[in-house]
């Protein structure tokens, strides 16, 4: 076995935060090296120095590759050794083509002039090799995220990739699109490309990686050598949050109180087809300290029923009610439906939670600036205190409530979103896939947050991805597919297995 | 909860560090002194003659009132190409109605903000519900009100102007205590601004303290203040040894202090960052974007007209030529003082310092003599150079 990538003592500092700490890291030729980690560790940033983005000079330490000391002064450096970096947020341009986007920068072209033929060759042979049914003309903008995750590989592949690097690739994929990536990935080591993958998805690293690399605080914390020993999720959990965790759900107690809010007859079209139905005569309640949780696969309509519910943000042609309290409310407009009591944590936190330019303080208060206002006029003082009181509550890493979002870690930057719906105060709070990308320890808290709110007797609805999280979480289950709701269940009596039926025998 | 000591690796911030953080902020400043030192010296001290300083602001203001309104609509992330233009429409429209048409003063004022308020929600309505790109529709307005102006003035010039109109430019403020030479209103105005400006910078410093959440070392508060109340004073001091205060200065001042107040302190103008950062997450946290957006181009098109009325008065005609390529100039100063293309990012207090850069650069420049032709390109130069600096400086950043 020989080292084909060693990090000795990388430090790299920002201003006013120390995000790695001499770490090391050592990785084999032809192995599947996993890096774990809480939120905020310094995964991302480590691949980055890695891979150039941040070049040589702006950090110490050295990187030694395939026997070599490796200095890159950009990505393009970094590339042209065969290290590929696929970023935890994807970089295709979305309305070209698949074949443009496994090209770009890299086209088959002579002289200037793009060579089609060629292009549309090649990139068929590497979408076979990744598995991808679709023509290669198809916009990437017409794909799921899993197929994007795909077409990012073969991407990748057609640089002639030695040691390729994946930052949460599945944090946004389905079961079934996460299966055929690690096939993939097992697939592309059999042929002897190394990878790294970050995950905060540990079933998934057990299956897949040959050594595990854990990272706390910027520091390497252990080296797991997974093909010697056999390591468990909890040794795992350990060395990343420093202590033992029995459990991954924290305690609830069932308490479905009065009717809280209830949906009847929610019927939308599609935004721009009028004749495509999307949703598809939804009835549902909440009652006041439930949680409700709405299971189905991707592209089920979970989304779409959210946004709709939340001021008809999305589709059109909307039809149904909406009571809260008894009462029927106005949600046609966000507006309104935050006034009426509705929250709703976004699933594309970068899109559409959060402005990035924007500092961590100000992004929390953006829902709910009344309350930190009089008569039109910001207190900054008393904004500054409610950003603390959330940055405490959320255990949000940073140095301040000052530093911008852009500059958090994914998961951080999903707790400043969390923050931002408490804080306007919600009757109901719709989360759609509130733990996307989030550590273990941070989920564990963020259940914690949902257990409290539910205490409060307030209501709220998961929509998650994730079978076992929402196993763990609710009270009671809506099983979601096309459109429409086609299960209902309640704790006691629901599993995977029943979910998954009720998804099938539709 | 995990406890929420571990993961914050603070490093304690030294002086380095800070500059380098804010290095754009105290650049501008430095750049405008560095620059006006520069013609001060080269222009063996003329640039800062009393009269010299009262004709940069009775030059500039204009550029510096739409610069206001420019920096807003940049900021929501769009901008407005038909201010010039504007400008130079309403200037027509006050020269036909009260020198053509004996219309009140009083009356016609009020009238032509009007005008320009519609004109900027014409604009804004293409913009905003029909999400055509705002650079298209100003455009477009551009050459509409060009042409329009043209049309209103039979293409001729129209003056003059009686004199209650004209004080509205080159009017002073009456010294109260009567005394002329130096004019002391003008020192006290300028004595209490200086104080309220160290005052409210001392103030913020104590809250901010409180929450621990400062980090300007003590000296680069106290030179930074003493600097810019310094400046000010001696500024004042100037115009007071001339004739007082311009009325357009005081316009200036006012307005200035009002947009600062409503970018920094307000609801509505938090929510014109939010909607220039991300408006898709502005949308889904309540914020009426479209609105908002629609009311940053009416203001626009207000204070466009007020520059126009406030031109006019200055040349005491209106000129077909009137506003010609002045948006260049509004949108380059805008720029100058750090508003970023994309929208979201920008200052009131940058904009008006990267005005008075323009503005001190093209009086310099007159005053050596330099043609035309080379202030064109100096200028242009300068503008890329603060828009490098930016982008260089964010870059250094990570
Ligand atoms: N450009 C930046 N400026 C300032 N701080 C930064 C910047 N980029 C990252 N950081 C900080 O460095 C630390 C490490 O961030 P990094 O993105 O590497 O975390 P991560 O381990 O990938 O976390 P996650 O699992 O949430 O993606 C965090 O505290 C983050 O706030
Ligand atoms: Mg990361």
């Amino acid at each position: 076995m020989t080292t084909l990538l060693e990090m000795r003592d990388i430090t790299k500092t920002f201003p006013g935060v120390k995000a790695l700490d001499n770490v090391n890291l050592k990785v084999t030729a032809g192995e599947i090296h996993a890096l774990v980690g809480e939120n905020g560790a310094g995964k991302s940033t480590l691949m980055k120095v890695l891979s150039g983005v941040y070049p040589q000079g702006t950090y110490d330490g050295d990187i030694h590759y395939d026997g070599q000391v490796a200095r890159f002064g950009g990505i393009a450096d970094s590339e042209a050794l065969g290290i590929i970096i696929i970023h935890q947020e994807l970089a295709l341009v979305p309305l070209l083509s698949i074949a443009e986007n496994l090209f770009v920068g890299n086209e088959c072209a002579s002289k200037g002039v793009m060579n089609w033929p060629e292009t549309f060759r090649r990139t068929e042979a590497l979408l076979k090799k990744v598995g991808l049914k679709e023509a290669p003309a198809t916009p990437v903008d017409r794909l799921g995220v899993g197929k994007q995750q795909l077409v990012e590989i073969a991407k990748a592949l057609s640089k002639d990739v030695r040691l390729l690097i994946l930052d949460e690739p599945t944090a946004a994929l389905s079961e079934s699109d996460s299966q055929a990536l690690l096939d993939l990935l097992l697939e592309l080591k059999a042929e002897g490309v190394t990878s790294i993958i970050i995950s905060h998805k540990l079933n998934e690293v057990r299956r897949v990686a040959d050594t595990i690399t854990v990272i706390r605080d910027g520091a390497t914390v252990s080296t797991l050598d997974a093909r010697t020993e056999s390591i468990t999720e909890d040794r795992i959990v350990r060395d990343m949050v420093g202590r033992d965790m029995s459990q991954r759900y924290p305690e609830r107690e069932r308490r479905a109180g009065d009717m809280l809010m209830e949906v009847q007859g929610w019927n939308v079209w599609h935004p721009e087809h009028a004749t495509r139905q999307m949703i598809k005569d939804i009835n549902f309640h909440v009652r006041a300290g439930e949680v409700v949780g709405i299971a189905g696969l991707m592209g089920a309509g979970r989304t779409e029923l959210a946004m709709s519910l939340f001021g008809r943000s999305y589709g059109q042609n909307i039809s149904g009610t909406v009571k809260l309290k008894g009462q029927v409310v106005d949600t046609s407009t966000v507006a309104a439906a935050i006034r009426s009591g509705l929250a709703y944590v976004t699933e594309d936190r970068k899109e559409l939670g959060l402005v990035l330019e924007d500092t961590i303080q100000r992004n929390i208060t953006l829902a709910n600036l009344s309350d930190v206002s009089r008569s039109g006029v910001i207190n900054e003082a008393e904004e500054t205190k409610v950003a603390e009181r959330y940055r405490k509550a959320m255990n949000i890493r940073t140095p301040s409530v000052f530093q911008r979002v852009m500059n958090l870690s994914g998961g951080n930057q999903q707790k400043v979103v969390l923050s931002k719906w408490l804080f306007a105060g919600p009757e109901v709070l719709i989360l759609d896939e509130p733990t996307r990308g989030i550590d273990v320890g941070a989920k564990f808290e963020i259940y914690g947050i949902i257990n409290e709110l539910s205490a409060q007797g307030k209501g709220v609805v998961m929509i998650s991805s994730e079978m076992p999280e929402l196993l763990g979480m609710s009270d009671r289950i809506y099983v979601m597919n096309e459109g429409g709701f086609v299960g209902e269940l309640d704790a006691s009596e629901a599993s995977q297995e029943r979910i998954m039926s009720f998804i099938v025998t539709d | 909860m995990t406890d929420t000591t571990q993961g914050e690796r603070a490093t304690q911030p030294n002086m380095g560090a800070y500059l380098l953080g804010h290095l754009r902020e105290y650049g501008l400043l430095f750049a405008l002194i560095a620059i006006m030192l520069f013609f001060q010296v080269v222009t063996d001290g003329t640039l800062l003659r009393p009269v010299n300083i009262t004709n940069l602001f009775l030059q500039n203001s204009y550029i510096i009132i739409m610069a206001l309104g420019m920096l807003i609509v940049i900021v929501g992330g769009h901008i407005d190409l038909s201010v010039g233009s504007v400008m130079g429409f309403v200037g027509a429209l006050a020269a036909v109605m009260i020198v053509n048409l004996d219309v009140p003063v009083a009356i016609t004022i009020p009238v032509c903000l009007v005008v320009g308020g519609l004109i900027g929600a014409a604009q804004g309505y293409w913009v905003t519900y029909w999400n055509i790109p705002s650079f298209i529709v100003t455009l477009a307005g551009m050459l509409v009100f060009r042409g329009l102006s043209l049309w209103l003035l039979e293409g001729q010039s129209v003056g003059p102007f009686p004199r209650e109109f004209q004080l509205l430019s080159t009017g002073f403020i009456p010294d109260v205590f009567g005394v002329g030479r130096p004019n002391v209103t003008a020192l006290a105005v300028g004595v209490i601004a200086a104080c309220a400006i160290v005052y409210l910078g001392m103030r913020k410093r104590a809250r901010n303290m409180a929450y621990g959440i400062e980090d300007e070392p003590i000296s680069f508060f106290v030179v930074r203040n003493a600097i810019v109340a310094g400046a000010l004073l001696f500024v004042i001091y100037k115009l007071s040894t001339f004739r007082g205060l311009p009325n357009v200065l005081v316009t200036m001042g006012l307005l200035t202090i009002v947009y600062a107040f409503l970018t920094e302190q307000t609801t509505i103008g938090r929510r014109v960052y939010a909607l220039g950062g991300n408006v898709k997450a502005a949308k889904l946290s309540g914020i009426p974007t479209e609105r908002l957006t629609f009311l940053t181009f009416v203001n626009m098109g207000v204070l466009a007209a007020l520059a126009g009325l406030i031109f006019a008065a200055r040349l005491n005609t209106a000129t077909p030529k009137a506003g010609f390529a002045v948006e260049l100039d509004v949108i380059a100063a805008v720029f100058i003082g750090g508003a970023s293309m994309s929208g979201g990012v920008g200052k009131i207090v940058g904009a008006v310092i990267g005005a008075f850069i323009m503005g001190v650069m093209n009086n310099g420049m007159s005053i050596m003599g330099i043609g035309i032709d080379y202030q064109q390109v100096i200028k242009g130069l300068v503008l890329l150079a603060a828009v490098i600096f930016d982008v260089y400086n964010k870059q250094k950043q990570r």
